[in-house]
């Protein structure tokens, strides 16, 4: 075990012990032992009804103001140079021709640059945000193909991008693994995730699949994948004394803060990073070189600093989602009832980061079986770090048990609808939890009657509409529902009846800051325009990161408790002459800009009557969420039931989807409008997956091939049909709101469907994404 | 970015002049060769922007029309005469690009276009024969699904990859130059060469030479033309494969035909032994498919591309096919 | 050497390395409209030249001297009479929820305004299925002219359903 993973063994344990005492403690209703959120009650509020974003007029304006669109007066700009080997030292670094360029004011590297600790890895710590553990800048090593080794800082961008061309470097090559298959010569381990192994074993699922009646038994491969955010990773980099403020792009400004803090010996309050548009996430926007090279510069040349970088600089600095190879088999009965569920498989990662590819996620919850072997392995490759995209573990895990399932259905002759429905679970197969809120039958039942599933034909590759095949396919979707700890909210309350919510959350266009106000409002009993939301700065108390979906619930988390802890101030302020004197917090609510007493709502009085009688302007109370209590107790997932047609040209192979149906059960949904957004980006971020994202790493050298947009294929507006989005809303009762964070869910099971879809089409089996036309041909 | 001169160049003649000095470039829309530049694979030390010449497209005394080298791909592709005598050519035109892209380029501009091999872009990171003349070629063992079939040479197996001047080279389009020696004319399949053992020359043109016009001889048939463009995404990518052609059928069987492929060669690909192999035969499946298993004899894959052979062959016998041939 | 941005005549960049894009971006603090990729393959820089939509990212600014040039600041104030509020399509982009982030929407506007003009002087597209019929701008029309703008959230389905809100407003009108 390294350095790496026994450290953050340790913190881990730490966390979950801490976890662990709290339990019976839980102090919030809708956790273990107490009630759900009352606000799952409220039908007719805001909460479920449809409401565009609030931020939507500057946006469509171009008025939004992204971390590139700062200019701080005597700003210079960045132009990094990057190797051109995976693995080795720098022989030689010629800068003199860069520094003596038009406008280059300086050329920072390794013998230049300030000194910097490594930042601390992701995981490592509750605060740490680093991609890897590698110094930046710092000496003369080269870990990947594409690592920035030079900054030439200059008045205008064209004059830093022309400096950066004249600088001449020559390498030592060092031994380096650039092949996935030399990495697994080289011996895999096994992956841990979080602290925990990433592996499941419950019976001998080898003798069991052996021995099973019916099986199919698959190796899937997934290639990797560029996040490809349209907004380009950039900081606006300002230093006032040994005062570092941020302007960013990014998913997580609290622990981006405390590590660049670390990195450069300064206290977290010396460190602010701002950022309240993000222009695209799925989560690319973190921590990366770019970053601390920036705040370096601004140093070591005494201005402000904007870098950007290119398109091509974001393929080289911007790790993505690694490729992976995955073996699902699975036994049954004649019937079809699941003997064994085996998915193994090797994603590759660096020898310095701490993201194996979670792929078997979905599968430890997905079906009942009799006995399980579940395992991921790691193989080390010299590369950029590879790092969480959109669902990293579901999204391609799904690709390969959903696919298994459908050729499990061909096998058994099975509807394979019918077929997963039959090994639903009614308790999680692998850690015995009850599931807090599942009801992913009933999304099959009433998705497969919208989208008119009876039409589809059993037998492969027998309809056809002149030259295109049509088939379709289905598969389930799946995404944890997850709440970190830290999540912290403050709420200001003025005497004009306002409310001021400030959370250090983010928008990366999920409509987090809309849904917020409306939840907000709902809860202290104001209309959506009494309502204004900060968020995106590290000064906000707590620390909200826009990851693993679950901005939603520990925002909700965190203003119950803030909500709480302002109810009680208002109640010492309302004092003895209010005719709610004598109350405790838990005998009041709030409703319209009023605390009322709950038994009796007539007992009331304005939030406006109380802050004047106590000749106050603003009440404020700032307070942490509860502890995540509520995961150790159920198992708690988001699914999908995704339908999908398509038509494949019997000539050139060409795959066009012509329908696609996502039926979801996610908890309540908050925020209609904005929901459905959010499920259909995810899909169509599957079907880019589906039929033609990769990125082109060149096995010979490491170095990423398609470092651009035209050759790195997003699906574009004619890619894409009128996707239907249906959710059953039923409420998790152990969520805040009940509802599920959706930012994720969306893209999982989207490339199964395809593929069996594909496959009913044309009775081909596509294994290997993504579906292109020479595999059809 | 390089620095350069910027030039504006009032006629043909003041191009010329302006373009006299070594490292000079024509600048047509800037769709291709700034974003070479910015890449730093393009490095002129001046550019004569001819944006301003003639952008007229007018009748020939043959019965043809003249396209001014400086018209846009967006008006050539809506231009009543050539949707109606010439629709193979508005159909590649719109099959290129996007929108945006084709309201700028020109259609000199186009005929221009470098190669979009990944290896020639990376300036920094790979060998390139045509960026880097002698340096070797990545490709030959890279990726190469984009790369050429036809034609290649061990130096290099770049493909060209515009759209509209598979259909020039279909329709049998002539080029009308002006360089140090006075006007001439070329016709176009004459234009770009294959790789041999100097890839970084694509075309015939000398230095300084300038693409003035484009003329499109008098080809009646080619009212009955088509374009069919095979890519990775349904719009704004590049072809894996694709068909231009025209054709004329009588009582079944072929009076005349006009085929070339884009993406599969380091220059529009006329195919010239299919065309033989069809003229006077059945207007049939069979015949079709003889004629593209002809033309495709000598194909040459490469790691990720031999899908090409078998893509373009039934590419090609759709097309004849949809253009009135029976298929069997 | 001047130029004209959204009404005003400005002097065009001294540097001829400067795009279209960075002058609107860097020299005149413009920042509506947006870099996605600088490599003319996203079109989140597309504006407005005499009209014609263009990615302003592939364009040397010192090649549009004397042009007219409108971008999504120039946008909203040509949108109404008053000169205030919001032009129809970015009213109809926030109803249909056409944007997540809003980083590509700028350019997915100034192209959809430019997208309606050449729709309108009977411009086909790679799907028109017959070159000499008048343009209608289906679904799968506006589909195919609007695929040089991407888009990563995936707003696909909104963006087209408010161009779609506001051509049918125009026929209705």
């Amino acid at each position: 075990m390294s350095i790496i993973d026994s450290a953050k063994n340790a913190a881990q344990g730490l966390v979950q012990g801490a976890l662990g005492k709290l339990v019976p403690l839980a102090p919030d209703s809708w956790i273990p032992g107490g009630l759900p959120d009352p606000l799952i009650a409220r039908k007719h509020g805001l909460i479920g009804t449809p409401v565009s974003r609030l931020d939507g007029p500057l946006k469509v304006q171009g008025a939004a103001r992204f971390s590139a669109e700062v200019a701080p007066a005597g700003m210079v700009y960045v132009a990094l140079a990057y190797a051109t080997i995976p693995r080795g030292r720098i022989a030689t670094l010629d800068t003199q021709a860069a520094e003596a360029a038009p406008g280059v004011v300086r050329v920072m590297t390794h013998r230049n640059a300030p000194r910097m600790k490594p930042p601390a890895v992701f995981g490592s710590s509750p605060t740490a945000a680093g991609p890897s553990d590698l110094p930046i800048l710092q000496d003369d090593r080269i870990h990947w193909n594409g690592q920035p080794i030079a900054a030439v800082i200059a008045e205008t961008q064209e004059q830093a991008d022309h400096a950066r061309s004249l600088i001449h470097v020559t390498y030592e090559a060092g031994p380096s693994t650039t092949s996935f298959a030399g990495a697994k010569a080289n011996g895999a381990q096994i992956g841990r995730f979080m602290g925990q192994p990433l592996r499941n074993e419950i019976g001998d699922a080898e003798a069991e699949l052996a021995g099973a009646a019916h099986r199919v038994d698959h190796t899937y491969r997934t290639p990797r994948h560029s996040h490809n955010a349209i907004e380009p990773h950039a900081a606006t980099i300002v230093w006032e004394g040994d005062m570092l403020t941020i302007h960013d792009t990014t998913q997580m400004v609290t622990a981006e803060a405390r590590t660049i803090a670390d990195v450069f010996d300064l206290k977290p309050e010396q460190v602010r990073v701002i950022s309240p548009y993000v222009g695209g996430g799925f989560g690319g926007k973190g921590l990366w070189d770019h970053q601390i090279i920036g705040a370096a510069a601004a140093k070591l040349v005494g201005r402000p600093v904007r870098i950007t970088l290119s398109r091509e600089g974001v393929y080289r600095v911007i790790g993505g989602r690694t490729l992976s190879e995955q073996r699902v088999a699975i036994g049954a009965t004649a019937d079809g009832h699941f003997k064994a569920i085996i998915h193994t498989g090797t994603a590759a990662m660096t020898p310095h980061n701490a993201m194996p590819e979670p792929f078997i996620f979905a599968t430890r919850s997905g079906y009942a079986a009799d006995s399980f072997k579940l395992s991921v392995e790691t193989v080390k490759m010299n590369m950029l770090a590879n790092t969480f995209m959109r669902a990293p573990g579901e999204a391609i895990g799904t690709f390969a048990l959903e696919s298994a399932i459908d050729e499990l259905a061909a096998e058994l002759g099975m509807d394979p609808i019918a077929l997963r429905i039959r090994n639903e679970p009614d308790k999680d197969p692998i850690s015995g939890l009850p599931f807090s809120s599942r009801h992913i039958v009933e999304a099959w039942r009433s998705g497969a009657q919208r989208f008119g599933w009876d039409q589809r034909a059993p037998e492969p590759g027998t309809r056809r509409e002149g030259e295109w095949l049509i088939g379709m396919g289905c598969a389930t979707g799946t995404y944890p529902y997850h709440r970190m700890p830290g999540a912290a909210a403050r709420i200001t309350l003025t005497r004009d009846a306002k409310a001021i919510v400030e959370i250090a959350a983010h928008e990366m266009g999920m409509g987090t800051s809309t849904t917020t106000a409306m939840v907000a409002g709902e809860r202290l009993g104001l209309p959506l325009d009494r309502i204004e939301i900060r968020y995106g700065d590290s000064i906000i108390p707590g620390a909200i990161m826009a990851g693993g979906s679950q901005q939603t619930a520990a925002i909700g988390a965190a203003v119950i408790a803030a909500h709480n802890a302002l109810v009680a101030e208002l109640l010492k302020l309302a004092g003895n002459e209010s005719p709610l004197a004598g109350l405790s917090v838990d005998e009041v609510g709030s409703e319209g800009g009023a605390l009322v007493r709950l038994d009796d709502p007539a007992c009331r009085e304005t939030y406006q009557s109380i802050l004047a009688r106590a000749q106050r302007d603003t009440v404020a109370a700032a307070e942490q969420a509860s502890m995540p209590v509520e995961a150790m107790h159920w198992s708690m997932h988001s699914y999908s039931a995704i339908f999908c047609e398509v038509r494949v040209s019997a000539i050139t192979g060409e795959t066009r989807v012509s329908r696609i149906l996502g039926a979801f059960d996610c908890g309540r949904i908050l925020n209609p409008q904005t929901a459905r957004s959010q499920f259909r980006g995810g899909i169509i971020m599957g079907l880019g997956m589906a039929l033609m994202e990769e990125t082109l790493f060149d096995e010979r050298n490491g170095r990423v091939m398609n470092a651009n947009l035209s050759e790195y294929h997003l699906p574009v507006h004619l890619d894409i049909p009128e996707i239907d989005v249906m959710w059953t809303d039923i409420a998790d009762p152990h969520t805040p709101m009940g509802a599920h964070g959706i930012g994720e869910i969306g893209i999982t099971g989207v490339a199964a469907a395809v593929a069996n879809a594909v496959y009913n089409a044309t009775g081909k089996r596509i294994r290997d994404l993504p579906i292109t036309l020479d595999k059809l041909l | 970015m390089t620095p350069f001169r910027f030039a504006r160049a009032a006629d043909t003649a003041d191009a010329l002049r302006l373009a006299a000095g070594p490292a000079s470039a024509y600048l047509g829309g800037g769709t291709n060769l700034v974003d070479l530049m910015r890449e730093t694979v393009a490095t002129p030390g001046s550019l004569v922007d001819v944006t301003g010449l003639s952008n007229t497209v007018s009748p020939t005394e043959s019965g043809g029309l003249l396209i001014g080298a400086a018209l846009r791909n967006t008006a050539l592709a809506e231009h009543p005469a050539v949707r109606a005598r010439y629709p193979v050519l508005s159909r590649a035109i719109l099959a290129g690009a996007s929108a945006q892209i084709r309201n700028m380029a020109t259609v000199g501009g186009n005929l221009l276009q470098r190669t979009r091999c990944a290896y020639f872009y990376d300036a920094e990171g790979a060998r390139c024969n045509k960026r880097a003349p002698g340096s070797g070629c990545d490709a030959l063992e890279g990726f190469s699904r984009y790369h050429a079939i036809l034609g290649a040479s061990p130096a290099c197996v770049a493909t060209q990859p515009s759209d509209m001047c598979v259909a020039l080279a279909a329709l049998g389009a002539i080029v009308h130059v002006q360089g140090a020696g006075g006007a001439r004319t070329l016709p176009f399949t004459e234009l770009h060469r294959l790789p041999g053992d100097t890839p970084e020359i694509d075309t015939v043109l000398a230095p300084g030479d300038l693409i003035t016009a484009i003329e499109l001889p008098p080809l009646p048939f080619a009212t009955n033309s088509a374009y069919r463009k095979v890519r990775d995404r349904a719009s704004y990518a590049f072809a894996l494969v694709s068909v231009a052609a025209a054709l004329e059928v009588e009582d079944g069987r072929v009076r005349d035909v006009r085929i070339a492929f884009g993406g599969v060669a380091h220059k529009p690909w006329r195919a010239l032994t299919a065309e033989a192999a069809l003229r006077g035969g059945p207007a049939d499946g069979p015949a079709f498919h003889a004629a593209a298993a002809a033309e495709l004899a000598d194909a040459q894959p490469l790691r990720d591309n031999g899908f090409k052979i078998e893509l373009v062959k039934r590419t090609l016998v759709a097309v004849l096919g949809d253009l009135g041939g029976a298929v069997a | 050497m001047e130029i004209t941005i959204n009404g005003s005549t400005t002097a065009l960049p001294q540097d001829p390395r400067v795009s279209l894009l960075d002058f609107l971006r860097e020299g005149l603090h413009l920042f509506g409209t947006k870099k996605g990729c600088d490599q003319g393959a996203c079109g989140a820089c597309t504006v407005l030249v005499d009209g014609e939509r263009i990615l302003s990212c592939l364009a040397l600014a010192v090649q549009f001297e004397g042009r007219d040039v409108v971008t999504i600041e120039g946008l909203s104030a040509a949108g109404t009479a008053g000169g205030e509020g919001l032009h129809p399509l970015q009213q109809a982009f926030i109803g249909c929820d056409g944007f997540q982030c809003g980083y590509c929407t700028p350019g997915q506007i100034c192209s959809a305004v430019g997208m309606v003009a050449e729709a309108k002087r009977g411009s086909p597209s790679h799907v028109t299925a017959d070159l000499a019929a008048a343009v209608t701008l289906t679904r799968n029309e506006i589909q195919e002219r609007m695929s040089g703008n991407l888009c990563r959230c995936g707003a696909h389905n909104g963006i087209i359903d408010a161009i779609q809100q506001v051509l049918s407003a125009e026929v209705l009108s």
